[in-house]
């Protein structure tokens, strides 16, 4: 048998209040390993609270080939942003 | 896709670069792009794995507690960066098991400073000081370089690394105010590691054959001579500090060019340890490749273990 | 020094975690994966830890020029009171696993008998040990399954370790004179009172892994009296070298 221990994302929140963040990937064969894996790699200096992790083939990518139609419709939708709207500068703090 | 197009899409990437925009995996990139960061990368990596080997030596046979846990801490890091690093070159489409195998058929280098032994306990300090010093300046600029996982994983590195140069330094200061002995291990330990510490930025840049692609994608900012240079610099008051000679009767400092003059290397020496003639070449090789066999039927094991055990215990995120 | 026993018990609680750290130590950059390595590496650290803060405390209680250093590198093998089954070698990485795990289960019972103790040090130092050593456990119980009941060739390792270790395990739960003194004092812990936990422990997770629990009944005994394995020796020899050859100065 020759196989490769498969590829796992790691996910760390630094402390609570905050998001998960991407922090790399690893290798193990399953997902206690790769939790395991993950505390010792990735948080050995205090860097987490909490750790998710998930195989790399479970993720699904937007594909850089779609970008023009995935992103930049959204790039004039200048409604959506508050500086669009006008208002008189005596209303403060909107 | 034609010549015409590919060569519009090379115009386009490297544009981006030059727009300080950075690469990412999935982006679409020329192919010698692709195969000059595997190689980079990875030997990087591998440099990282290999050079836990020589300072492993003297876990065993470290002085103190104090010193044994930080030599096994840091020796742990490079552990850890190897693996960032290894991960940063899989994004580019090829696997660790495949990166080992270029490592353990000879194919793929490492930075050759490993293949020098570590006699003294002094070594370990001046590996610290030295090699550390000098990967540090190789490696600060590369936060910033092309390709985002790398960039990333040198961020990562940099961060972690800060404590390995002091930690050697230390090291080094205390033999410097201890016994007769002491200093004498540590003028030892300069003697044998500094030249080769200064070969580690590479041959000259009249020999380099990769600068200037290499500059452009953000892999070099420096050129091999300008970043020795600097090291010296930097690394030459700091000896003084501990009041040892650095072994090189030509070096003095140049009021005019603002640096220090110093003198010839040896080349030959370089380049044979690249060959594979230095002291430790085969035994640093023995080593990787007996520890990658004898784990075999441990990373076997655990993989038909997983498949046995598959969704059972799994603690969802939600 | 009017503490002998107390020091005494102190070695017997702490030269287990340096005579098992340095074992693992010996790994570093030699493991069957990079991740392993690291979390070896962790474990080794952890259990160096530990001893800093028992040697410390021990040097306090002994006085005059003691230190850390000179308790855990400058006795002569017949002085170290560690149990036999932490200096056996790394023969293959079954027998790293096996000797960690038949550690751990009894390292964490001691552990959350001795935060207990009377002497508020010790409970202090021990409270903050099972944090690590619950981790321990759990990480060489995880192995012990993985290889137990991985593949043909690693269960046959896996039994092989633990066939091989076994006889060490009764040492584990001996009582020295000291160590009673401390007892009676309530500041040690009573091993004995778990051996029955202990060996209920380890078979759960044999038989999990699909390992038999071995038959055999008699044990090895001669560490917590400082007669050894012939493998102490030359642990010992790169553990004191420096501190041998170099006697008396700082490092």
């Amino acid at each position: 048998m020759k196989k490769e221990w498969p590829l796992w994302e790691v996910f760390v929140r630094s402390k609570n209040g905050l998001e998960h963040r991407h922090f790399g990937s690893l290798h193990a064969a399953d997902a206690e390993m790769a939790l395991a894996n993950a505390r010792d790699v990735y948080t050995r200096r205090n860097e987490g609270v909490s750790i998710w992790v998930v195989e790399s083939s479970n993720i699904t990518a937007s594909q850089p080939e779609n970008n023009p139609e995935f992103f930049e419709p959204a790039k004039d939708k200048v409604y959506r942003h508050p500086t669009f709207y006008d208002l008189p500068d005596e209303v403060k703090h909107m | 896709m034609s010549e015409k197009e590919i060569k519009n899409l090379e115009a386009i990437f490297e544009q981006r670069i030059a727009n300080e925009e950075k690469i990412e995996p999935k982006d679409w990139m020329p192919e010698k792009y692709r195969q000059t960061h595997i190689r980079q990368i990875s030997q990087h990596a591998h440099s990282e794995v290999v050079g836990m080997l020589p300072e492993g030596n003297w876990v065993t046979r470290a002085p103190s507690l104090r010193r044994k846990a930080a030599l096994l801490a840091k020796i742990q890091d490079e552990a850890g960066h190897g693996l960032y690093l290894y991960s940063a070159c899989e994004t580019l489409g090829i696997s660790r098991d495949e990166l080992y195998d270029q490592l353990h058929s000879g194919k793929a280098k490492y930075s050759s400073i490993f293949n020098y032994p570590t006699l003294t306990w002094a070594d370990i300090g001046a590996i610290g000081w030295l090699v550390d010093g000098a990967a540090i300046i190789n490696q600060v600029p590369l936060c910033n370089t092309s390709f985002g996982p790398y960039a990333r994983a040198m961020v990562r590195v940099c961060k972690e690394e800060s404590f390995h140069q002091r930690q050697g330094y230390e090291i080094m200061l205390t033999l410097c105010k201890g016994t007769p002995e002491q200093k004498a291990m540590a003028q030892d330990a300069l003697n044998r590691w500094w030249w080769p510490s200064l070969m580690m930025f590479g041959p000259t840049d009249a020999e380099s054959v990769h600068t200037e692609q290499s500059m452009k994608w953000k892999l070099k900012r420096k050129t091999n001579d300008e970043l020795r240079q600097q090291f010296i610099d930097q690394t030459v008051p700091q000896a003084d500090i501990l009041g040892i000679t650095v072994p090189d009767p030509d070096l003095k400092w140049n009021e005019e060019r603002g640096h220090y003059d110093f003198g010839e290397i040896n080349w030959d020496e370089f380049w044979q340890v690249v060959k594979g003639q230095g002291p430790c070449n085969r035994e640093r090789m023995k080593a990787r490749v007996s520890a990658w066999e004898r784990g075999e039927w441990v990373r076997d094991a655990a993989l038909a273990y997983a498949e046995k055990n598959a969704k059972k215990n799994i603690k969802k995120a939600m | 020094m009017n503490n002998q026993a107390l020091y005494n018990y102190i070695l017997g609680v702490t030269d287990n975690s340096l005579i098992l750290a340095q074992r693992l130590g010996e790994l570093c950059g030699h493991g069957p994966s990079l991740e392993t390595d690291i979390a070896i590496t962790n474990i080794s650290l952890d259990l160096l830890g530990q001893c800093r803060s028992y040697y410390q405390y021990a040097a306090k209680i002994k006085g005059g020029d003691t230190t850390e250093d000179s308790i855990a590198m400058l006795r002569t093998e017949r002085e170290y009171v560690n149990v036999l089954l932490v200096e056996q070698p790394n023969e293959h990485f079954g027998f790293v696993i096996a000797r960690q795990f038949l550690f751990d289960v009894f390292h964490l019972l001691q552990m959350q008998e001795l935060q207990n103790s009377k002497d508020e040090t010790l409970a202090s130092i021990a409270a903050k040990n099972i944090k690590e050593t619950l981790y321990h456990r759990r990480f060489s119980s995880d192995w012990v399954k993985r290889l137990g009941d991985g593949t043909e060739q690693s269960h046959a390792k896996m039994q092989e370790a633990i066939d091989a270790l076994w006889r060490y395990t009764n040492e584990l739960f001996e009582i020295t004179e000291d160590d009673q003194k401390m007892i009676d004092a309530g500041i040690g812990v009573d091993v004995s009172k778990f051996k029955e936990t202990y060996y209920k422990q380890v078979a759960e997770v044999l038989e999990e892994a699909t390992l038999k629990v071995p038959e055999n009944k008699y044990f090895q005994t001669g560490g917590k009296k400082g007669i050894h394995t012939e493998h102490l020796g030359y642990l010992l020899t790169d553990l004191q070298y420096m501190q041998r050859t170099y006697p008396n100065m700082k490092w």
